[in-house]
């Protein structure tokens, strides 16, 4: 389950070591922005130090690296693919080559340490006019790559607009977004919310991107976790409908009835498909949680 | 009759103020508190020697009081709480004698059964007639609740009070009555305002204390006790008073009806009565200026005195009947035994306050503290002073899970059934120290400097002093 994202910078021990407990299904351990050049080192090693001695509990740990115009991105990986992060986010992917050079590279690390090919899976930054339009090649690229992010930020700075709260001018790369994510059949996750006090905002934010097809949101500050959470959670009736999938097909066979109807409208796959994943992530909730709020 | 008189030193003459007596302070005005000062100067300069001071509190403002110790004005120190820049000097071993720390339930009680007797109880009060009925909620220097001063004034063989705000006889919404007031004193300040109370005491903004601060939230709200009628005591620090915030987001969710918040009271616990989660506040100290304003206003905020807050001696007492307590704790051993006078490298920085008797009073005592701080590790094999006996401790919230004492496996099991993460503190103690490592055992010296009593008067554990490197 990966309802949240939530970034910390990679050179805050802090916070790192507390990254499990603030609520988000996933922190990103970030070496990229949140980094200055004369602290890449610093934290490429406490990063690695993170991921080989640190449990954390029901949290996964993704590592940003930086991006493959720069000279650092190369030392981000050999240190961090051997120690192998539930993901990598690379940065600033405009094409399906840059996967194919990062997954080249990656392949090379894994069997210089005796890994598995493809055991460390990949989960691109979207954040430029080209990566919007190149959106389904890259998600197709490699095996490795299992969910796509939109950085709303930078694409804001590559289309020569300005970022607002209502998102308007990120409408066409947010739907593009979901459409070739699930064209490709992975995961998609939605750019953060940044202004950090507004709390009303934030839900808004995320009930938009859940309606357009979002699988969940990243976020800079653990404020915003729980309402990303809540959000992209299934509701009480979603979950009660879902049994309800499950009791009807059971009904159904003890009955010997092909054809299965709920409420006037009749079960097809991808409602089964749909019920499976709400109890699923329902499940999920209250293994950790003890149930929904 | 007049009580009125010119001066402090005149009030100290009268009271037959000699060599080798007791006087006492109480704390309500804290760290803008000038009385103590003032009359410490008072009795230096007139020669008096070889004092037993007794404080509810001393705070840094107090400071001068280390050049009356080394002077051997003052030659004995009893109190409940020490902040660090007196406790540092006091683990240097500038006393001969040891301070004796008691909690806010032991002090009283001890004065009442005539154990640490009072020879002149100096009282400062932000309103006073020109009798002595006195009272913090009024005046340039209010404080809300004089609630510790009440012992004091009750068994003191003399009560001087001393008030900035004197006014015309009588004062009708009195704290303390005249029938226990020997002299009063008008001075200029009592105290400064700014260290008198908070103009607004705020919650934490850091993630990982409200993360705890929900995890608390969640364990009380798990533990069977929340529910109509619920009673309730929280710090004003730190994770603590975040957690008071997420239970009344539950409470008003839940329409749950308290019956009192107790203790210190900040505003946010006002908030909480003024918004239906109790049917009343239990007042010895207030903390800021809204909880000032309240118990001057609000008929339901009630000031109660350090003997009915916390006497281990009075046939009952406001803990008591208290549901659940949230405290904090500079470390907590693997017995679940809570420092709260020492830092981790020994140093006096605190007391127990009102620590052990909620503890010992409430159904559900809960401890909120980080797994490290500074590099150490708070969870140890063995606190470096035992404030707060570990039979008296329920819970223990961390950042990375919650232990239960193993005594209460009712508890434990509601905490499970609730998905909430339940480990051993053992288990707690051992990440702490996968993160930050085994700490060098503290060296001590062979000085005692402070002992520490517990509220039914045995001896908790002694503090030595720490030797210089």
């Amino acid at each position: 389950m990966r309802r949240s994202m939530l970034f910390l910078p990679g050179n805050n021990p802090n916070m790192i070591i507390n990254g499990d407990v603030l609520g988000s299904d996933s922190v990103i351990l970030d070496l990229e922005d949140a980094v200055s050049p004369a602290e890449k080192d610093a934290a490429r090693i406490l990063v690695r130090n993170t991921l080989k001695y640190l449990k954390f509990e029901n949290c996964e740990i993704i590592v940003r690296i930086n991006s493959i115009d720069t000279e650092y991105w190369k030392d981000d990986l050999d240190e961090i693919v051997p120690l192998k992060p539930d993901l990598i986010m690379p940065t600033k992917v405009s094409c399906a080559d840059d996967i194919r050079t990062i997954d080249a590279y990656m392949s090379e690390i894994e069997k210089k340490h005796g890994m598995e090919n493809n055991t460390v899976h990949l989960i691109p930054l979207i954040e430029t006019a080209m990566g919007v339009e190149n959106a389904f090649e890259i998600a197709k690229s490699t095996d490795r790559v299992v969910a796509m992010f939109l950085g709303g930020e930078d694409l804001t700075a590559d289309l020569h607009c300005k970022r607002t709260k209502v998102g308007n001018e990120i409408s066409y790369a947010r739907s593009r977004m979901v459409s070739a994510a699930r064209a490709a059949g992975i995961d998609v996750y939605d750019t953060p919310f940044t202004d950090v006090n507004d709390d009303e905002g934030i839900r808004v934010d995320c009930e938009l991107a859940k309606s357009l097809g979002f699988t969940g949101k990243a976020s800079i500050s653990p404020r915003h976790v729980s309402v990303i959470n809540e959000v992209f959670s299934p509701s009480h009736k979603d979950v009660d409908y879902a049994y309800e999938v499950f009791e009807a097909i059971k009904t159904a066979k003890e009955l010997g009835k092909g054809a299965i109807a709920l409420h006037g409208k009749m079960i097809d796959k991808p409602i089964v498909e749909r019920a499976r994943q709400v109890i699923s992530m329902y499940e999920e909730i209250v293994r950790r949680n003890g149930g929904l709020d | 009759m007049n009580k009125v008189v010119n001066s402090i030193r005149e009030a100290i003459k009268l009271a037959g103020l000699k060599d080798g007596m007791t006087i006492s302070f109480h704390h309500h005005l804290r760290n803008g508190d000038y009385v103590l000062n003032m009359v410490m100067a008072e009795i230096a300069d007139m020669g008096i020697k070889d004092l037993t001071v007794n404080a509810s509190s001393l705070f840094d403002i107090h400071a001068p009081l280390l050049d009356h110790i080394k002077n051997k004005v003052v030659t004995k120190l009893l109190t409940d709480y020490m902040s660090a820049g007196i406790g540092h000097s006091i683990s240097m071993g500038i006393m001969d004698t040891p301070v004796e720390f008691r909690s806010h339930g032991g002090r009283p009680a001890d004065i009442e059964l005539g154990r640490t007797p009072i020879d002149v109880a100096f009282i400062a009060a932000p309103t006073s007639d020109t009798m002595g009925n006195c009272t913090g909620k009024y005046g340039k220097s209010a404080c809300g609740s004089l609630g510790y001063a009440f012992p004091d004034a009750m068994n003191a063989k003399k009560v001087v009070v001393i008030t900035d705000n004197l006014v015309d006889y009588p004062l009708i919404d009195y704290s303390i009555p005249e029938i226990y007031i020997d002299y009063v004193v008008k001075v200029d300040e009592i105290g400064n305002p700014a260290g008198i109370v908070s103009g607004t005491t705020k919650i934490t903004r850091d993630p990982v204390g409200l993360a705890m601060a929900q995890m608390a939230a969640k364990v009380i709200k798990s533990s069977g006790l929340l529910k109509d009628g619920f009673s309730f005591q929280t710090g004003a620090g730190g994770a603590t008073l975040a957690a008071a915030k997420f239970l009344k987001e539950i409470m008003i969710k839940e329409n749950i009806k308290g019956s009192y918040g107790l203790g210190g009271i900040t505003g946010y616990m006002v908030d909480m009565l003024n918004e239906g989660c109790f049917e009343a506040l239990l007042d010895v100290q207030c903390f800021d200026l809204k909880a000032v304003e309240s118990i001057r206003t609000n008929p339901k905020h009630q000031e109660v005195s350090a003997t009915h807050y916390a006497g281990p001696n009075a046939k009952s007492a406001a803990v008591d009947s208290l549901d659940v307590v949230l405290l904090g704790a500079t470390e907590i051993d693997t017995d679940f035994n809570v420092n709260v006078n020492t830092d981790s490298n020994g140093y006096i920085m605190g007391g127990s306050g009102g620590h052990s008797d909620t503890a010992a009073g409430a159904k559900l005592a809960m401890i909120i503290a980080p797994l490290s701080r500074s590099r150490l590790p708070i969870v140890t094999d063995r606190v470096n002073c035992i404030s707060t006996p570990g039979r008296t401790i329920d819970v223990l919230v961390t950042q990375k899970g919650v232990a239960v004492n193993p005594a209460n496996k009712e508890l434990k099991q509601r905490l499970v059934d609730a998905a909430i993460p339940v480990k051993d503190i053992h288990e707690l103690k051992a990440i702490a120290e996968s993160i930050t490592g085994v700490p060098q055992k503290l060296k001590k010296g062979d000085k005692e400097v402070a002992k520490v009593i517990y509220r039914d008067g045995t001896l908790l554990d002694t503090i030595y002093n720490v030797p210089v490197m």
